[in-house]
């Protein structure tokens, strides 16, 4: 169905591109045929195959009518929405999962692909780039198309780019269970996945730069600066944390061209960033359509908007050195991480400001609306894990807090509070526009996630904060005599209860997400029984989402 | 009000508005990290320092795989608790042959930037098939299948010639006799054993390190590489240590 929209043209391109994709996969596979990489040439060659089915099921379909051109194109965003939650479900239940492991240490079937150690990046990589950036597609290629009032430029590449993608994030994830890493933290998948993302990633820039060419506003919208820097910083990151050298084109290992301590400092500069303008930017982007959309005010201040956009985008840059505190990084650029990260509350709560303020004459919505209430209580997290961040980040509390749970307390502030939380919000506010529904299945099953992931969140963040900050402790107390009281392993029996709890939390999460998929998957049924039998209450919809 | 004017304009033009981030996102990285590879105090110098035999890179890469580096830290910091809990603080030098570096982000387990000599290879066996028979409170996981799986050596001399092209001064003799030499340091009484100190120094490790000699198991590699953890050179014992 989807496949009928697309013309004659991009149809035969799009099985060229897919064909082309079987052949280097099946390079790839004899390549690497006594290497890991020969898996994934298989894996290549078995997504090509089943997206040639889909796209010759539908090849000899009619034309698409010129009237297509009258609205926007939204199957992409549709289809992105869709993989986002499949991704949260995963990604969330691995991290469920590892949460339990270290638990139960034992639980891992005497297995590799099993160990916490391969799990991990799944889970990380799973919901950040998964369900984070499939989130991002999907709605960024629908806020584009509001906000410059114009249609994407073609209908081909943003489906090269969301499927591009997931095939990246396939490959990751495949990758990790095998033991394919580089053991760069979020940025774990090797050389050959990093050059397809290339690929992929300029290929979405394009679309963006294309899409805010043919505009018919004269001004680039405020979300529109936020998926820009999103888009652009992450390649530059992308790129340069990357560089790396592959013992041969048919192996899957590659050793970084930086060694050590210039090592540290791009992967902590990529590292920090990607919270910046992956984890950071990319949902701003999300904030500033989908909340005041909802909440029918306007954004609160546009000058706010400015200071705390390019505040952003230049101070962020300099935080990444704070990961490496009192470490053999040169203490100048220690210096610098942290009063930048120091500075950048400014902006980053001038951000978090303005989203509030948007909300000035609305909150009575917020009571009742649980999808605004998830924006809000995001906004909330923004501020406070952006002050817990600034906080973190000064020399002599980082002696305490780093290498301890209070970073994964914090860094999950952000991703459970702030980014998975202004997610659902939109994904909320968008499946019903998007599907030409005046509301979602259920609204109860809305509250119903919303209190889940509200307790999920303060039960985990709350436990990492008490294990974090005891562990800190344990290991620098000394006592009368002079010598250090505990043993490491002290502190690892304390944090036991604290990851009982964490586990119990991140459960709940869980929960909340599987209950907002089923709801969207109600919500999409909906819309589909509703299209044959009513085809002028479409237009109605239509005309009051947009 | 002219900066928001001259923005009103910036707004209104897409690719300058593109230039636009670029440049300030650029700046930050520009002052942090070039100067890191022209500034010759980033890196201690320490002629001792010698390179990662055959066994013991790909015991480094084995430890990659198993994502050890999200539990154990490579990086003492100049704290005083750190530094009696786990000796001298690390210096920039130790990890110089580093590619990538594994200095890690957090501690379920202890760093483990000194390990090398601090425990026998029959505890690190023990303590890799199942943690919690030598330490019982332990969480981390099994790695049973170390001692199980024969290890990949006929492309280590592709390894060694990577590592070269990134900067780690492998010579030819080191690269073509990569196999050789992983076998050889796992292999005490043969022939190939000879090789290994000859092209890596005397004091390199050779021995049985899973204590069966014959096959070349991964646990070989994993624990000829814990051992030389923190022994690449002695700077750290010689620089006077001042803590915070």
């Amino acid at each position: 169905m989807m496949v009928a929209q697309l013309t004659q043209n991009e149809r035969f391109f799009g099985l060229v591109i897919l064909i082309a994709l079987g052949c280097l996969g099946l390079v790839m596979a004899a390549v690497g045929q006594h290497d890991p990489i020969g898996m994934h040439g298989w894996l290549v060659v078995v997504c090509s195959v089943v997206m040639i089915f889909v796209l010759a099921n539908g090849y000899f379909a009619p034309e698409p009518s010129e009237a297509r051109l009258a609205h926007y194109y939204d199957d992409p965003s549709k289809v992105g929405i869709v993989l986002a939650m499949i991704w949260a479900v995963i990604g969330m239940f691995i991290g469920d999962w590892v949460a339990w492991l270290l638990v139960y240490p034992e639980l891992t079937f005497d297995a590799g692909w099993a160990s916490f150690g391969r799990l991990r990046p799944v889970h990380t990589s799973g919901v950040i780039f998964g369900f984070g950036g499939n989130a991002l597609i999907a709605t960024s290629f629908h806020v584009l198309q509001r906000t410059t009032r114009a249609r994407l430029p073609d209908q081909l590449s943003p489906w090269f780019v969301l499927l591009g993608y997931n095939l990246f994030c396939l490959v990751a994830a495949t990758g990790y269970f095998m033991g394919i890493t580089q053991s760069k933290e979020y940025a774990e998948p090797e050389w050959y996945a990093d050059f397809w993302l290339v690929i992929v990633w300029v290929t979405y820039f394009l679309i963006y730069l294309r899409t805010l060419l043919r505009r018919r506003e004269p001004h680039i919208y405020v979300a529109n600066w936020y998926y820009m820097a999103f888009i652009l910083v992450v390649a530059i990151l992308h790129i340069v944390n990357n560089l790396a050298m592959p013992i041969s084109f048919g192996s899957a290992k590659s050793y970084s061209a930086f060694a050590g301590v210039q090592d540290a400092m791009t992967q902590w500069w990529y590292g920090h960033n990607a919270v910046a303008f992956f984890l950071t930017a990319g949902f701003l982007g999300m904030m500033y359509y989908y909340l005041p959309k909802r909440a029918g005010r306007p954004i609160f201040s546009y000058r706010l908007s400015i200071i705390s956009f390019w505040g952003i985008t230049f101070m962020y840059m300099w935080a990444g050195s704070h990961h490496l505190h009192y470490t053999a990084l040169p203490h100048w650029v220690q210096t610098l991480g942290m009063t930048f990260s120091v500075m950048l509350l400014v902006p980053s709560w001038a951000s978090a400001a303005n989203a509030l303020l948007t909300l000035n004459g609305a909150w009575h919505k917020v009571r009742d609306d649980a999808t605004l209430r998830f924006m809000m209580m995001a906004a909330i997290f923004y501020g406070l894990s952006t002050f817990e961040g600034s906080f973190m980040a000064i020399r002599a509390v980082n002696s305490l807090s780093h290498y301890t749970d209070w970073t994964v307390g914090h860094v999950h502030a952000g991703a459970l509070g702030w980014v998975a939380l202004i997610t659902f919000g939109s994904i909320y506010a968008v499946v019903p526009w998007l599907w030409k529904q005046p509301r979602m299945y259920s609204a109860k099953l809305i509250e119903w996630h919303f209190w889940l992931a509200m307790a999920g969140t303060l039960v985990y963040v709350f436990s990492m904060w008490n294990s974090g900050v005891i562990q800190g402790l344990m290991w620098r107390t000394y006592n009368e005599s002079g010598t250090l009281s505990y043993s490491f392993i002290d502190s690892l029996v304390a944090m036991h209860p604290y990851y009982f709890a964490r586990a119990v939390g991140g459960l709940l999460f869980l929960i909340g997400a599987i209950i907002g998929s089923y709801n969207i998957w109600m919500t999409i049924r909906m819309a589909a029984n509703t299209e044959t039998s009513n085809e002028a209450a479409i237009g109605d919809a239509a005309a009051a989402g947009e | 009000m002219s900066i928001f004017g001259f923005h009103y304009k910036l707004e209104r033009n897409a690719i300058g508005f593109t230039l636009a981030v670029i440049a300030m996102a650029s700046i930050g990285g520009f002052v942090e990290i070039a100067p890191l590879f022209t500034i010759d105090e980033t890196v201690e110098a320490a002629p001792d320092m010698r390179v990662y035999t055959p066994l013991e890179l790909a015991g480094r890469n084995i430890y990659i795989r198993e994502g050890c580096y999200a539990c154990h830290s490579q990086m003492i910091r100049t704290l005083r608790d750190e530094v009696e809990r786990y000796g001298p603080y690390s210096l920039a030098v130790e990890s110089k042959y580093d590619h990538p570096m594994l200095w890690g982000s957090k501690r379920t387990g202890p760093d483990i930037a000194r390990l090398g000599g601090k425990y026998s290879d029959q505890w690190h066996v023990a303590h890799l098939i199942n943690p919690r028979d030598v330490v019982a409170e332990s969480k981390m996981p099994n790695y049973g299948w170390l001692m199980r799986d024969t290890l990949r050596v006929d492309d280590l001399g592709l390894h060694l010639k990577a590592m070269r092209k990134v900067g780690v001064p492998y010579t030819d003799a080191q690269i073509a006799n990569a196999t050789k030499d992983a076998i050889g340091q796992a292999s005490p009484d043969s022939d190939a054993a000879a090789g290994v100190s000859e092209r890596y120094g005397e004091a390199t490790n050779v021995r049985a390190f899973d204590g069966v000699p014959g096959t070349v198991t991964e646990m070989d590699a994993v624990v000829a590489y814990l051992q030389i953890l923190g022994r690449l050179t002695d700077a750290a014992h010689k620089t006077p240590m001042k803590t915070e």
